[in-house]
């Protein structure tokens, strides 16, 4: 009677817990705040991505690794206006954005830090941030919520507000990325594209910029998409990733599921078993 | 003591020439650092600011500063125009070809200004009085003395809306790296149609205030953007002091040249000097190397 009765109560939970899973997965793709369809685009003749889909939700941190050339860069250039995909869609909370412009895209709420950092290096450090802020002070208003925002980058990377004055071109390149990201933090960003922040840095710095990144992530509930290629950094901070190859998507998974499976430990994270290649 | 004064002279009418030079220079350079493109249409500004005043003062009878206002805002707004019509639908062409469209679109505006003015040379009358003022033993109008006040004047205003304002910034940042600017939220497109409007009404007060002096026609604009653009080169096609730099040592050279050597000559030096700078300088001879970190 026991065993019958623990029976009954398994199969109810059993029930339960599929049925929450299936609601969950259902919800899960309705808060999707972004999602690209079977885009393709195109450098002139040459055709960087092809037919790639993605997905974010809300507060994910997501991460697309790939080798050199893959199209990573080209897939967030592609989102954030400065290469518009020749076809496909892209949707902003069910908004079409594929047609806009960079500066109408950042004002949806999208914030791009561009590969190598591009801060602007003839302007000091406290101009980049209220540059970062633009679209919040085009009328005489805005000016408090500016200020909040920069004291808020400040607190985020200390060693900014020391060099507040300087120009930016005269920091170091790790502080030339905290600049970069504190800039695109000023717009207020519902997402965040990260593209390589630990290009040319010190692992030290590295792994600063990161812990930074993810606490922020965190606590605001920013949705982050990052681009790296240092794959094991992170997949490490990230919910989920994409593996992108030759332009096209080849893998998608959880983060911890993609940091187990082999084709991605093989050609990804550094762990070259020699009975692989030489099979 | 007689070549002394004479050199004060030259030197007097250098200055003022080269800082209309320099005013010139800097429409060219505004144009450039935004887009890229040199506007070759920017002496047509200058025309039209002169023409257009003298057109409110001969036949509408307006005072002078309603005049000018007036003539300043129509040849902004003729500015606005070029860039809608012919630089807008043509943002993704090479710098090379939207340059050749400033030279039709100069052409073009010259070509209208001398069906409604004709060919004849117009003379502005001197913002005040025509009294000379005895420097030195030399000679100075006061009209000398409002170029080199507006001149200092437009000089003072665009540094601080360069340096101070989001709007100028927002233009630096843009010509410094219009990629990054755009992902910040500045538009690109109406950066360059702002860098029209500044140097069209940049230019037009050149042309103001220099026709009093010099007397003007629909086809002073080719000589004065000419000179201008030597300017801007000397300059190294910078917003700062080294296009007024540039503008006041073309003017000079000029002037001096062609008090001492011939004033058949006074063209041709500029040219030399433009040839010259291009030749072995073509960054400029003001521009420093600058110290960044990559």
């Amino acid at each position: 009677m026991q065993i019958l009765r623990n029976e009954a109560y398994f199969l109810v939970y059993a029930a339960v817990t599929k049925y929450a899973a299936q609601r969950c997965i259902w919800t899960f793709y309705k808060v999707a705040m972004l999602k690209i369809k079977n885009i393709n685009t195109y450098y002139g003749q040459a055709q960087a991505l092809t037919n790639v889909s993605l997905h974010l939700s809300e507060g994910e941190i997501v991460t697309l690794i790939g080798a050199n050339g893959a199209g990573k860069t080209t897939l967030l250039n592609s989102l954030s206006g400065i290469v518009p995909p020749q076809s496909g869609q892209i949707f902003f909370h069910d908004t079409p954005i594929n047609n806009l412009a960079p500066h109408q895209i950042v004002r949806l709420g999208i914030s791009q830090v561009a590969e190598g950092r591009q801060v602007f290096k003839p302007f000091s450090v406290d101009d980049n941030l209220e540059l970062g802020a633009y679209l919040k002070q085009k009328f005489l208003s805005g000016k408090d919520k500016v200020k909040k925002n920069k004291e808020f980058v400040y607190d985020l990377f200390p060693i900014l507000r020391e060099r507040k004055k300087q120009l930016a071109g005269t920091l170091s390149g790790g502080e030339q990325q905290m600049l970069a990201i504190g800039r695109a933090l000023m717009a207020n960003p519902k997402l965040l594209l990260l593209d390589e922040p630990s290009m040319g840095l010190a692992p030290m710095v590295t792994q600063e910029i990161f812990r930074v990144i993810e606490n922020f992530s965190r606590e605001e509930k920013t949705t982050i998409l990052l681009v790296e290629q240092n794959a094991r950094a992170a997949l490490k901070m990230a919910h989920r990733g994409y593996v992108l190859e030759n332009g096209r998507m080849i893998l998608e998974g959880m983060a911890a599921e993609l940091l187990e499976n082999k084709d991605v430990q093989r050609a990804y994270l550094g762990k070259d078993k020699k009975e692989i290649w030489e099979r | 003591m007689d070549n002394f004064q004479q050199l004060i002279q030259y030197v007097l009418s250098g200055l003022s020439n080269g800082a209309i030079y320099a005013l010139i220079g800097f429409g060219f350079a505004i144009i450039y650092n935004a887009t890229g493109i040199i506007n070759f249409a920017q002496g047509e500004f200058v025309m039209l600011g002169g023409m257009l005043t003298i057109f409110f003062l001969t036949v509408f009878h307006l005072p002078l500063v309603p005049a000018v206002l007036l003539a300043v805002m129509i040849s902004t707004i003729v500015g606005v125009v070029f860039e809608r019509l012919a630089i807008r639908p043509l943002r993704n062409a090479k710098p090379l070809r939207l340059i050749i469209i400033t030279i039709g679109a100069s052409i073009l505006i010259r070509g209208i200004a001398m069906l409604v003015w004709g060919k004849d040379t117009h003379a502005l009358p001197a913002f005040s009085s025509n009294e000379p003022i005895l420097i030195a033993g030399a000679t100075m109008l006061p009209q000398h003395l409002w170029i080199f006040g507006v001149t200092v004047l437009i000089i003072i205003i665009s540094r601080i809306f360069f340096n101070y304002t989001m709007m100028g910034k927002a233009m630096r940042a843009c010509a410094y790296n219009a990629q990054a600017a755009g992902l910040v939220g500045i538009s690109v497109k109406s950066m360059t149609l702002i860098s029209f409007v500044i140097s069209a009404a940049i230019g037009s007060m050149a042309g103001i205030i220099i026709a009093p002096l010099t007397m003007t026609s629909y086809d002073v604009g080719i000589m004065l953007g000419l000179k201008g653009f030597c300017a801007v080169i000397i300059g190294g096609m910078s917003t700062g002091f080294g296009t007024v730099l540039g503008g006041l040592v073309l003017g000079l050279l000029e002037a001096l040249g062609a008090g001492f050597i011939s004033a058949s000559y006074k063209d041709a030096i500029a040219f030399i000097i433009l040839l010259l700078i291009l030749f072995f300088r073509p960054e400029g001879l003001f521009s420093k190397k600058e110290t960044e970190r990559f």
